[in-house]
């Protein structure tokens, strides 16, 4: 509690009087949740190129990407950031599940072994974020144990967040549900592969880093 | 068949938050679930993961986890205190080897457990 709170006002101290840094707006959530796919829709909108490869397969992103200076305009306003796009956390991991999708057991042991060294990347990057993305896929129960720890470990760090609803294309997706599982926070809904909801997003990304 | 290891307050509460956590692991790598009176904090719920994930391989695939908190109307400043002194002994922590463990469920209501294939579907 106290380690907390000392957290906190380390931040709230650096924000006001530190030195001018470049913001890092950082994309976190559970593997398949669409992160990588937002990180190139925000990519592809501001600068015209992609962050990384998305797939249906899970852990795609195994290492951390990071695309430097992003400037998103609404209105007057602009913003500039790095955002920066992380493996997705799990708490279990087995390369059986990589055979079920069609991978061979030595690539799938490749695979599970580097995404276990990227879920520990992810969780060691949560220090150097000044704000997070926390992907849900909306199709998707809201109250898992990955989602939760996320974002109380933001909380107790002092780095405000912005629960995005991803996939709401989809017909089984339910916004309402995550909104529910999550009162505290913003939520906004969208669909990073459509582009639906895409100026709500920005707007609320806004709100979230000014 | 699967064991269930009720783990008070009192047997982790002097113990640092890495011992802490890797008691509770060893108890699920000896295949048991752990059920732990209170409530990790984030930094140990990170940690559980980040030592979960070091532990990976062929035979351990990883752990499932739920912590629960009850729903209360207490202020901040009387929880905080209440904390101080004795520590989040409310709610509960779930932690199960993914090998027994399927999925664990929950909703505001209810937390289901999943078991794997033969193992059958315990409700709390």
């Amino acid at each position: 509690m106290v380690m907390d709170f000392l957290k906190q006002l380390t931040n709230l101290l650096n924000k006001l009087f530190g030195k001018k840094k470049e913001l890092r707006l950082g994309i976190y959530g559970h593997p398949n949740a669409g992160k990588t796919t937002l990180a190139n829709r925000i990519c592809q909108d501001w600068i015209g190129e992609t962050m990384g490869t998305a797939s249906k397969i899970p852990h795609e992103t195994r290492t951390i990407q990071q695309k430097e200076k992003i400037t998103v305009q609404s209105k007057k306003k602009k913003l500039t950031f790095n955002l920066i796009d992380t493996p997705g956390i799990a708490t279990k991991i087995d390369y059986e599940d990589f055979l079920k999708k069609g991978l061979k057991k030595k690539e799938a042991q490749t695979r599970a072994k580097e995404a276990t060294k990227g879920v520990v990347e992810a969780i060691k990057w949560l220090d150097n974020m000044d704000a997070v993305l926390v992907v849900l896929d909306a199709t998707r129960d809201p109250y898992s144990q990955v989602n939760i720890t996320i974002i109380g470990n933001l909380v107790a760090r002092g780095i405000p967040l912005l629960v995005v609803a991803n996939k709401i294309d989809l017909k089984k997706a339910d916004i309402k549900k995550v909104e529910a599982a999550f009162p505290q926070y913003p939520v906004i809904g969208l669909s990073a592969e459509y582009g639906d909801n895409i100026e709500d997003f920005y707007d609320s990304l806004f709100k979230l880093m000014r | 068949m699967f064991t269930i290891q009720y783990v008070p307050r009192s047997q982790v509460q002097k113990l640092d938050s890495d011992s802490r956590v890797k008691r509770l692991l060893r108890i699920v790598k000896e295949e048991k679930i752990v059920l732990m009176e209170g409530k990790l904090k984030p930094e140990e719920e990170t940690k559980l993961i980040e030592e979960t994930m070091d532990m990976v391989d062929s035979k351990f695939k990883g752990v499932e986890v739920c912590t629960v908190t009850p729903q209360e109307k207490m202020s901040v400043f009387k929880k905080s205190l209440f904390e101080l002194f004795f520590g989040d002994t409310r709610g509960m922590t779930i932690i199960g080897p993914a090998s027994i463990v399927k999925e664990i469920r929950r909703d505001p209501n209810k937390i289901q457990l999943l078991m794997q294939n033969s193992i059958k579907r315990k409700r709390k």
